[in-house]
């Protein structure tokens, strides 16, 4: 129960960081923590104590397998989390060229 | 060449760049290869080939001669390797059904056996290992333009 | 029965139409990149009528394609019933002109092979979604369009564009973070992400706690995806910024697609929910009509307006489907429709006038209808078809939502329906008189109407608002039972699905 909860906590961690923080760059940072908490919890529902690694081979019983699905779908949302973290470093380079601050609460040139 | 010494990171670093980027290399490959029988596949062996192309662009300084690998063909290998999926997985309908595995399954535990996963292995590989490299180009492209200014 | 083989060219072809623009965009003239955009998405269109068809035999048919082969609960796989047909009827459509008017309306921009490979990736994400019948597939697609549109809204990489683009994709990550938290604890109850199988796990299983946490992970995120009132922040900028053609997309069915579909496809067939998430659903749709419209009516920005008001038609939807009656799924699901076409119109619209006059701001444009009475005429069509005036569609959809409200007994809400469509006509009429209306300006003698194509692609839209209504005809509303009657059937989609994988 207890790493649930630590996973909790880092999932809070990146919320903050991206409710909070004023810097462009930290903003991303926030939302790479949150998207590891969110694979971290997906990885931690398939785990099963002391279970082996879900790899088929010839010798060893497939029984005491942890669960391999969860593993497969947190490699794809990696994959999903690396495309979106590309796209919003590469926009916020732009911003910077724009408006030369990563600071968004001078970045507000659209507002209503 | 020109003063070599003064572009990238010091001596020491370009030393163990140049003998670890073969292996590393090597090690991408295999994890591409191996994907149907062992952890790893296409994604993790496509990052470990970019990364090693990342490491001698970070090493060398910008103007080695990877970073001049031009986007157009980065971003051309790309769509390429997208399209050798998508062609994988129409290969299916060959058998009647999209995504069907229709080659030879082989003996399982083999290195050619899994019918066409290797192949969709290979694919997601290229198309991962270009797109990274494309991206992590892109950004030094974009760094770059804005120190000229 | 028929076979369901062609429910995969929804996915194949506009994602190698994608790759293929990528690659021949950089060494071809781009008259053949628009040739190869214009015949896949009518391809696209031609196969959601196939659909159409299937549906009009036998209204409730459902057609299940396993991909690979596998035997349904293990493998992932396809599924077309009533509801996927209509909106992908829908999304195709809308697709098909939106490309041809883009065809003109990007030489504005430098890139078009670029935009068109977008454009076709978001293409293939919102087909896929609809089209998938697997929890986490469904996410996947689900990233793949939000992902392509948060780099369409940056498409011109000017200041605003891209802090709006920032900010779209900064919430819409947030959102889908919650979507793939509520996907695996839902895994991890039900051990299965098929979604028929869910709904049969769900439907023997005891409730619990996780049941409403649930649901609620998911209201914040399709929620936050279709900009109801409390999650609305990103989407004025978004659509404001983004190129014209864009914008019509994003509001007219992506916005639809990612959030309205998701959320009846996961409430009503997988969850089974009833009584308290339906009134909160109500109650959102509700304050989104109001404070949307109030916000909508003091604008200047052409497209700013517009995009507050598609806030708003997302409330009507949103209360029309959470009344739960057959005639209020009825009329939200053909409000649907009617507000993809005429708002995809009224964005074209704005985009007409920012390709000729080059402002978006309504205080400088005064008597464009002169110069452009093609684009007048069907703005003035597209506006009092949104905002209700018999007889065109939104009028029959709108009345539809306040019969239902007034037959489940919320006079408060059909008052604020009836209030809703009142402000939406003068916010509308304000963009018809101050754009099209009045003397024309010293500066824009010379203007000329757009090109022939973004004509055609208005004209075309222009029409269906007009003869909208007859889908309530007899003869043709299988297009909109058979997507009812998925959404009244709850959980028994699990099981329909499961005997049509059998067959």
């Amino acid at each position: 129960m207890t790493i649930y909860f630590l996973c909790f906590i880092l999932f809070c961690i990146g919320l903050y960081g991206i409710l909070r923080k004023r810097n462009l760059v930290k903003i991303i940072i926030g939302f790479s923590i949150l998207g590891y908490a969110m694979n971290l919890f997906m990885v931690l529902l398939g785990y099963r104590f002391q279970g082996r690694a879900p790899i088929d081979s010839n010798a060893q019983d497939i029984l005491n397998m942890v669960d391999p699905i969860p593993q497969g779908l947190v490699l794809t949302s990696i994959v999903i989390g690396l495309g979106i973290t590309a796209l919003l470093i590469s926009v916020a380079i732009r911003i910077y060229e724009k408006y030369g601050t990563f600071d968004i609460t001078k970045i507000k040139r659209l507002k209503g | 060449m020109k003063d070599d010494s003064k572009i990238g990171m010091s001596l020491i670093v370009k030393t163990i760049t140049r003998l670890i980027v073969g292996p590393i290399l090597i090690f991408g490959a295999y994890i591409m290869l191996r994907g149907h029988l062992s952890p790893g596949g296409g994604f993790a062996g496509g990052v470990i080939i970019a990364l090693s192309f990342v490491l001698l662009i970070l090493a060398f300084g910008r103007d080695a001669k990877v970073s001049k690998v031009s986007i157009n063909l980065a971003s051309n290998l790309e769509s390429i390797g997208a399209l050798m999926f998508l062609c994988v997985a129409l290969l299916g309908f060959l058998g009647g059904s999209f995504f069907l595995n229709i080659l030879n399954k082989g003996v399982p535990f083999k290195l050619f056996s899994a019918g066409t996963i290797p192949l969709s292995n290979l694919s997601i590989g290229l198309k991962v290992g270009v797109g990274l490299f494309a991206i992590f180009l892109a950004l030094v492209i974009l760094e770059g333009t804005k120190k000229n200014k | 029965m028929h076979n369901p083989f062609f429910v995969t060219y929804f996915v194949i072809i506009p994602l190698l139409s994608a790759f293929l623009i990528s690659i021949i965009g950089k060494y071809v003239k781009h008259r053949y990149v628009e040739m190869v955009a214009s015949i896949s998405c009518f391809l696209l269109l031609v196969f959601s009528l196939q659909g159409l068809n299937i549906l009009r035999k036998a209204s409730d048919s459902v057609l299940v394609y396993k991909l690979g082969g596998w035997a349904l609960p293990f493998g992932i796989c396809m599924v077309f019933d009533g509801l996927a047909g209509f909106m992908l009827f829908t999304v195709n459509l809308i697709a098909f002109l939106i490309c041809l008017y883009s065809i003109n309306y990007m030489e504005k921009y430098t890139d078009k092979p670029k935009f068109f490979t977008l454009f076709f990736l978001m293409l293939t994400g919102m087909n896929g979604l609809i089209i998938t019948g697997d929890l986490f597939n469904l996410f996947v697609f689900l990233e793949v369009a939000s992902i392509s549109s948060y780099a369409l809204v940056a498409f011109g990489t000017e200041a605003e564009e891209l802090e709006a683009s920032f900010k779209y994709a900064i919430m819409g990550s947030v959102a889908s973070c919650f979507i793939f938290l509520g996907i695996a604890l839902l895994y991890g109850f039900a051990s299965t992400l098929n979604m028929a199988d869910m709904a049969n796990v769900l439907s023997t299983k005891p409730s619990n706690w996780l049941i409403p946490f649930v649901s609620v992970l998911f209201l914040m995120g399709f929620g936050l995806k279709a900009a109801l009132v409390p999650f609305h922040g990103w989407l004025p900028d978004a659509h404001s910024s983004a190129p014209a053609s864009i914008s019509a997309m994003l509001s007219g069915v992506l916005i639809k697609t990612l959030g309205l579909y998701a959320l009846m496809r996961i409430f009503f067939n997988v969850l089974g929910v009833s009584g308290i998430y339906l009134s909160a659903l109500m109650f959102l749709g509700a304050l989104s009509i109001i404070v949307a419209l109030v916000l909508a009516v003091v604008q200047w920005d052409i497209k700013r307006l517009l995009a507050y008001s598609t806030i708003s038609q997302i409330g009507y939807i949103v209360l029309g489907i959470g009344l739960g009656t057959p005639l209020g799924i009825l009329g939200g699901l053909f409000h649907l429709f009617n507000h993809s076409t005429s708002k995809s119109l009224l964005f074209l619209n704005a985009g007409a006038v920012d390709y000729s006059i080059n402002t978006r701001d309504l205080r400088e444009m005064s008597g464009l209808k002169q110069k452009m009475p093609v684009t007048a005429n069907t703005n003035l069509i597209g506006s009092v078809a949104i905002s209700g005036i018999p007889p065109f569609h939104g009028f029959f959809s709108k009345l539809i939502i306040v019969l239902a409200c007034i037959q489940r007994g919320f006079i408060g809400y059909a008052l604020a329906a009836v209030i809703g469509s009142l402000l939406t006509l003068s916010a509308v009429m304000k963009m018809q008189r101050y754009a099209f209306l009045g003397e024309l300006k010293e500066q824009y003698k010379n203007i000329k109407e757009v090109p022939f194509l973004m004509k055609f692609s208005m004209s075309c839209l222009a029409i269906i608002c007009i003869v909208g209504g007859i889908l309530l005809l007899p003869n043709l509303k299988f297009f909109l039972d058979s997507a009812v009657n998925v959404i009244l059937e709850g959980r028994d989609y699990g099981r329909l699905v499961m005997e049509a994988s059998i067959r």
